[in-house]
């Protein structure tokens, strides 16, 4: 539209060239009527048709480029980054074809949170012509047509965290659902891509799509994904000769397929009545990528106060702006709102509370992490001395037990200089008095003044009491949470409450399955600060919002710190703490323990981030972070080592870059 | 590309004006060239005689020159380009169909939408068999020409790799003429969902209508199941090479236990009818050849198979496609355009590469005719016969003219055509009584050696090993039946034949318990197998009627030049009484299945408990009258009757919904029959 209204000034360009015709027409009396001829058979030249001329010139341009662009050669962009960056090393796949490698276990793929596609079966009037459209993943154009549409198909109920009436938003099903996020973000094209090149194919290669928005359980009740994803397997390796199948969950996934193997094999009613020896029979391996086993700090912020870093940085740039609301939606509140009815999110609080988390003044990667510790590493081991003496600034500094404090003197100051007021008996007064205005559910408006001061008086909060946080600002979320999750560690694993389905996802409360010829591997980056604790402070009570805020202004004394706008990091994929990826497999699995009487054994595998080097290299072929790992060569070789049959030994046991086994040590679990 | 070429000729316009102007006053001229300067190239010389007012005019008036105009033109059409596209993406949803309501008169409801009113609840999950072409098919692995191809969709979809390498799609898309399989170092596989045929190309919806339909009571992928598979391939080797059929047997399985044991509607289309038959009999078969489903794996997880223009017997279009790679599209085409298709203007002989293709496909032999004369008549007479063409303008009247057409077609009989001889030499052989053809026996003839200079030998069919002799001979052989072709293809492609002979059998079982029909080529055909022992189980033969549908041809020898398929369709050949048009006899149908393909099975053949039903299957016809769309607002209308079309039709996708909320056949109303189609079966002479 910019281009309609140009040619107003046009206009006015157009005059003055008139007026000089007329010059023109004083200065050459004799040849004005000639003139004139001429100038009516040839057009006027004003600005308008300049405009026409321009935008012509340039599509005429595009369009000669673009068909120069068709005809070339496909081989010309790599060729070019050949030239610049030098010899491309093989892909994977190609480099292990020439080795000999071919199919041989059948390959299931289990998809984590946000990255699965959702679209449209059945919804409201304002949905219209979007059936079986992509409401996510794709384009996400419908998010900017209209976004309150959007957020409210995307919504599920907030009772029961299953569909609201007359609205039916499924799992895409297929490769597809996961292999591209959106246009050109591949999420799991390349390792597809990969393990085509040794022969795999739709028949041997299988995406475990489900509804990431519900809970576990209830992807079972409402649409039998569990089951589908047992008979699948049971397909697939009927068809494939009786090869077991290797399980390659990412993220959330492997929560959800951690699930699935207590569920199938748990008697018929509840479980799928496989039997207790289905994954013996049926799984060789499971290959954990970025595995959340023990929930992720960042969903605390999330359900807290639905930011994340990189909220909490957009708004340090842009203070205002994301809290002004121009345009009275409220994004941040109806973000809220959407994402607290999906149960799934639940999945991913902090499990093992202060065990494994840290207390007020400890936490397992307490000293021993270090925020600059990523530059330091490319230097030899001369160095080592230097940095153990470097690390006694950094215990004073970071108390990552410390998972919220209000404020940052309250997360560096000594537990006992720390006067902490007890939330929990506090009464909640009735709703503020004109929070009428508000037509967003978030269950802040029903907290009234002195119930947020007193969450702001208990002053910090680690992982075990971030659950009576949680349950005390959002009573019904966390009612409909605790009846699918649950967090704790168990002290009986042979309790019968333990036989329920909400204990399933959590490592920590139930048995590996008996099957002593499986192998689990956790494999996840390492070399990126990951969000770990966080700082918060209280925002002026205006009605609509959010009472509890990052507090961004709070940052570390040095560029080293670890504190940047008000988070607290750690080691990590940028989204999952090593801590979290790793203990299990480093030490609550590692032999036969009470978690894993049948003695499965387990891996670490650990792939240090490297940023691509140029930007050719798109999202790199190195890269540690969450999603980019899924193009991390060296990680797809170990997977297609595995799934064409290498064991563990083979691949060459555990690779370790972080600290983990010490940080594992100084958990005190019982085993 | 021609944009910038078609600047040249304007600029040699002005200078054609400027010569004419030579004719004009001296003075004149003077000034013209002056003006001339002005707007447009530059010449030196005159620059030198004025240079500081022609200088002074190029500042103020810029030039514009016909590459300008171009420019200028283009710039306009984007502008007004953009600014629709803006206003079409600023339209409300419901706009064109109120612009159609305003045109046509308020819509009906779409059938499910009304069946929702009704009350109708998504109750049996829903298999599709998508037919023969509609499915897609993707690139997992290929030659160094398909780069960047991976995962894309080389059928269906857009078809954009068949414009850009043309010679390197067809190369991905055939098989190994030898097994039937994937060539070395190319793998196509079928795309799996329900996106593999809800639609064919963009906007040719072939499954999405129904798929929406249903989806409207509630249906939803747990319950919708597409069973797509490589449609090139022979039916067994879906299984050899992709599993397919266990895939489908586990999917149904999951569907039936997952719903609660409701039993799974299965909904074929075309040739995914045969696929399904096979499926029947593969599921139940012990485990080697078989699924090893058991006796009873259909009585317990089918309630009905709802058969959608299903080719039972056979389409006579398949033998065109055979034996010359054209079906009436291309003969039409040939009719119009004469010299255009055969004269290859750019060396890429686009006939033969089509056909070399498709005759890698062993699919396509399982739509070759089945049951011989018995079912499609010998060379004096056909179940059709009395068919004539110009009826379907007549039905609209009343049941009084009913006499009066009946004693016209009874003249007209001894004109009609002799639909029994499927391929004929000449259109006076096609008319002639039989005693008058003279015919020679082609089975003997020797084939020659190849002639001499066959160096089209890139393009693989076998017609180039057939020499002369060969081709003579079949063409005085006169006239075909459904049994002779079979001779006829055996005879001019052998090997293909022998690929397709292990995988389908055309003819009539005389005793069903003969322990070879065990064997899987014969799965497929309904006259060699058992309906499968499930008395509850219900069969649905929908399809449409009211459309020329191809029945016989009259070929012709076509020129020897080398390279070329020596066999042609006569496109010379009409008349209207008999229903030929273009060299095509056509018959009640589908425009691709002809009525008794479709029909007789259902009408006659498993009516009833007969040997090839022997537990009694309840059988129905449903037939759907074509009428074509009343305009274009309409696309592709809601009544069609046509092949693909019909998918669409509203009474056909309401019946379908009906059974598939739970009705039974009688619930529906039973047969619904428009065509001659009990009749046509009364006169087949098959032992039941």
């Amino acid at each position: 539209m910019p281009l309609l209204r140009r040619r107003k000034v046009t206009d006015s360009s157009k005059s003055t060239n008139s007026e000089s015709t007329i010059d023109k027409q004083d200065d050459k009396k004799n040849q004005s009527k000639r003139f004139r001829r001429e100038s009516y058979s040839s057009e006027k030249w004003s600005c308008w048709d300049s405009c026409c001329w321009f935008i012509g010139f340039i599509c005429s341009m595009w369009w000669f480029l673009l068909f120069l662009y068709n005809t070339m050669p496909a081989s010309i962009p790599q060729y070019v980054t050949e030239a610049i960056t030098g010899h491309l090393p093989d892909p994977p796949g190609v480099k292990l074809r020439k080795e000999g490698l071919t199919v041989n276990h059948p390959v299931v793929f289990v998809p984590g949170i946000v990255t699965g596609g959702l679209e449209l079966w059945e919804g409201h009037q304002c949905a219209d012509g979007l059936f079986r459209k992509r409401l996510w993943g794709g384009s996400f154009g419908e998010l900017y047509k209209r976004p309150l549409c959007w957020a409210e198909h995307m919504s599920l109920d907030n009772e029961t965290g299953l569909d609201p009436p007359g609205i039916r938003v499924r799992p895409v099903s297929g490769l597809v659902a996961a292999d591209y996020f959106a246009a050109g973000y591949f999420v799991w094209a390349v390792l597809i891509a990969n393990l085509a090149q040794i022969g795999y194919e739709e028949k041997t290669m299988y995406m475990a799509a489900y509804d990431w928005r519900l809970s576990f359980q209830n992807t079972e009740v409402r649409d039998q994904t569990l089951s589908r994803i047992k008979s699948n397997i049971e397909l697939m390796v009927a068809t494939n000769g009786g090869k077991k199948v290797v399980v390659i969950p990412h993220s959330m996934g492997v929560l959800y397929f951690l699930h699935f193997m207590k569920w199938v094999e748990a008697p018929a009613p509840m479980g799928g009545g496989g039997g207790s020896d289905w994954c013996a029979k049926h799984i060789k391996a499971v290959m954990n990528i970025g595995a959340p086993f023990l929930g992720v700090p960042k969903s605390v912020s999330g359900l807290f106060s639905i930011e994340a870093r990189d909220i909490a940085i957009a708004r340090a740039f842009a203070p205002g702006f994301l809290d002004k609301d121009v345009f009275g939606l409220q994004t941040f509140q109806h973000l809220m709102r959407m994402t607290r009815t999906w149960d799934s999110t639940m999945s991913m609080i902090p499990k093992g509370g202060d065990t494994i988390w840290g207390g007020l003044d400890w936490s397992p990667e307490g000293g021993s992490f270090k925020c600059s510790a990523k530059k330091l590493k490319k230097n030899s081991t001369h160095n080592t001395g230097q940095n153990a003496n470097s690390n006694l600034d950094d215990m004073k500094s970071v108390n990552y037990g410390r998972i919220i404090s209000f404020g940052k003197d309250v997360a560096e100051a000594h537990s006992s200089k720390i006067e902490r007021v007890d939330f929990r008996d506090t009464v909640k007064g009735d709703k503020l008095a004109n929070s009428s205005n508000c037509d967003i559910w978030i269950e802040y408006h029903e907290m009234d003044n002195d119930s947020i001061k007193a969450v702001a008086d208990y002053k910090v909060y680690t992982a075990g009491s971030i659950l009576d946080l949680l349950h005390f600002v959002a009573p019904k979320l966390m009612a409909r949470g605790g009846a699918h999750f649950s967090y704790g560690i168990a002290d009986n694993l042979d309790d019968p409450k333990y036989e329920h389905f909400k204990y399933w996802s959590n490592p920590l409360e139930t048995k590996l399955p008996n099957a002593p010829d499986m192998e689990i591997y956790s494999m996840y980056g390492v070399g990126i600060p990951t969000e770990r604790a966080y700082v918060y402070k209280l925002i002026t009570a205006v009605d609509c919002y959010i009472p509890f805020q990052i507090d961004t202004s709070s940052e570390g004394g040095s560029e080293d710190s670890c504190l940047k706008g008000g988070v607290f990091s750690a080691d990590g994929d940028e989204t999952v703490p090593v801590l979290s990826a790793g203990f299990m497999c480093a030490k609550g699995w590692r032999g036969k323990t009470r978690f894993n009487p049948s003695g499965i054994r387990t891996y670490i595998r650990e792939y240090n981030h490297a940023p691509p080097a140029n930007l050719l290299e798109g999202r790199g072929t190195q890269s540690g972070a969450h999603v980019d790992i899924m193009g991390n060569f060296a990680l797809i070789e170990d997977i297609i080592r595995v799934a064409a049959g290498a064991t563990s030994e083979d691949l060459g046991g555990d690779r370790v870059y972080s600290d983990i086994f010490k940080w594992s040590d100084r958990i005190n679990l019982q085993l | 590309m021609s944009l910038l070429r078609r600047r040249k000729p304007p600029i040699n316009e002005s200078d054609k004006t400027s010569e004419a102007s030579d004719s004009k006053p001296q003075k004149e001229r003077e000034e013209e060239e002056e003006e001339e300067e002005e707007d447009g190239n530059g010449k030196d010389k005159n620059k030198k005689k004025i240079p500081s007012k022609i200088k002074k005019h190029e500042e103020k008036r810029p030039k514009w020159s016909c590459l300008d105009t171009c420019c200028w033109f283009i710039g306009c059409i984007c502008v007004s380009w953009w600014l629709l596209l803006f206003l079409y993406n600023a339209m409300p949803a419901s706009f064109p169909q109120y612009v159609t309501e305003a045109i046509t008169g308020p819509l009906p409801d779409p059938p499910g939408v009304k069946l929702l009113k009704e009350g109708l609840k998504a109750k049996h999950p829903v298999v599709f068999v998508p037919g023969i072409v509609t499915g897609g098919l993707e690139l997992w692995e290929g030659r160094k020409c398909a780069e960047g191809l991976f995962r894309k969709r080389l059928w269906g979809g857009t078809f954009g790799e068949v414009y850009k390498r043309p010679l390197c799609w067809v190369e991905h898309m055939s098989l190994d003429n030898e097994t039937g399989l994937d060539p070395c170092g190319i793998r196509v596989r079928p795309v799996s969902g329900l996106v593999a045929a809800d639609y064919f190309a963009p906007g040719y919806f072939v499954w999405a209508i129904l798929i929406a339909s249903l989806a409207h009571i509630g249906y939803e992928e747990k319950t919708m199941y597409m069973a797509a598979y490589d449609w090139r391939l022979s039916f067994q080797n879906t299984e050899v090479r992709d599993q397919t059929l266990s895939q489908i047997k586990s999917n149904i399985e999951l569907m039936v236990a997952t719903n609660g044991g409701k039993k799974a509607v299965v909904i074929p289309h075309s040739m995914g009818v045969l696929y399904f038959l096979h499926f029947m009999k593969w599921v139940e078969a012990p485990a080697p050849m078989g699924g090893g489903g058991g006796a009873d794996w259909c009585s317990k997880h089918i309630k009905a198979v709802v058969n959608i223009g299903g080719p039972f017997l056979g389409v006579p279009k398949a033998i065109a496609g055979l034996f010359s790679a054209e079906a009436k599209d291309i003969a039409v085409a040939r009719a119009i355009a004469p010299g255009f298709l055969d004269n290859d203007i750019f060396q890429l002989q686009t006939l033969q590469h089509v056909m070399r293709m498709s005759r890698s496909w062993d699919s396509t032999m399982s739509m070759i005719p089945r049951g011989g004369d018995t079912i499609w008549g010998g060379l004096d007479w056909s179940p059709e016969e009395g068919y004539s063409c110009s009826k379907k303008g007549e039905r609209k009247n009343d049941t009084q003219i009913a006499d009066q057409t009946g004693a016209a077609s009874a003249v007209s009989q001894t004109r009609s055509a002799n639909y029994g001889r499927i391929i004929s030499f000449g259109k006076d052989v096609a008319e002639a009584p039989s005693s008058d053809v003279g015919r020679i026996d082609f089975r003997g003839a020797v084939k020659g050696h190849s002639a001499a200079n066959t160096t089209c030998q890139d393009v693989w069919t076998e017609y180039h090993d057939m020499g002369f002799g060969g081709i003579r001979a079949v063409a005085e052989y006169k006239t075909y039946t459904a049994e002779s072709i079979i001779d006829l293809l055996h005879f001019v492609a052998p090997k293909m034949m022998a690929r397709g002979t292990a995988h389908f059998s055309f003819g009539i079982a005389d005793n069903l318990d003969d322990p070879k029909y065990k064997h899987y080529k014969y799965w497929s055909n309904p006259l060699e197998t058992t309906l499968p022992n499930a008395p509850e189980m219900e069969i649905f033969s929908l399809y449409g009627v009211g459309l020329p549908t191809e029945r016989a041809y009259i070929y012709k020898l076509s020129p020897s030049a080398e390279c070329y398929i020596p066999f042609q369709i006569d496109t010379s050949a009409d008349d209207e009484d008999t229903c030929l048009k273009d060299g095509v006899y056509s018959v009640d149908g589908d425009e691709t299945v002809p009525v008794l393909s479709a029909g007789f099975m259902c009408a006659k053949g498993w009516r009833g408990k007969t040997r090839f039903n022997p537990s009694g299957i309840q059988t129905y016809i449903r037939e759907y009258s074509h009428s074509p769309p009343a305009n274009l607002l309409e696309g592709r209308g809601t009544l069609s009757g046509a092949h693909v079309d019909i998918m669409g039709n509203f009474a056909l996708i309401e019946d379908v919904i009906r059974v598939a909320a739970g009705a039974s056949g009688e619930e529906l109303g039973g047969d619904q029959v428009y065509s001659n189609i009990f009749n046509w079966s009364e006169k087949i002479n098959l032992q039941l």
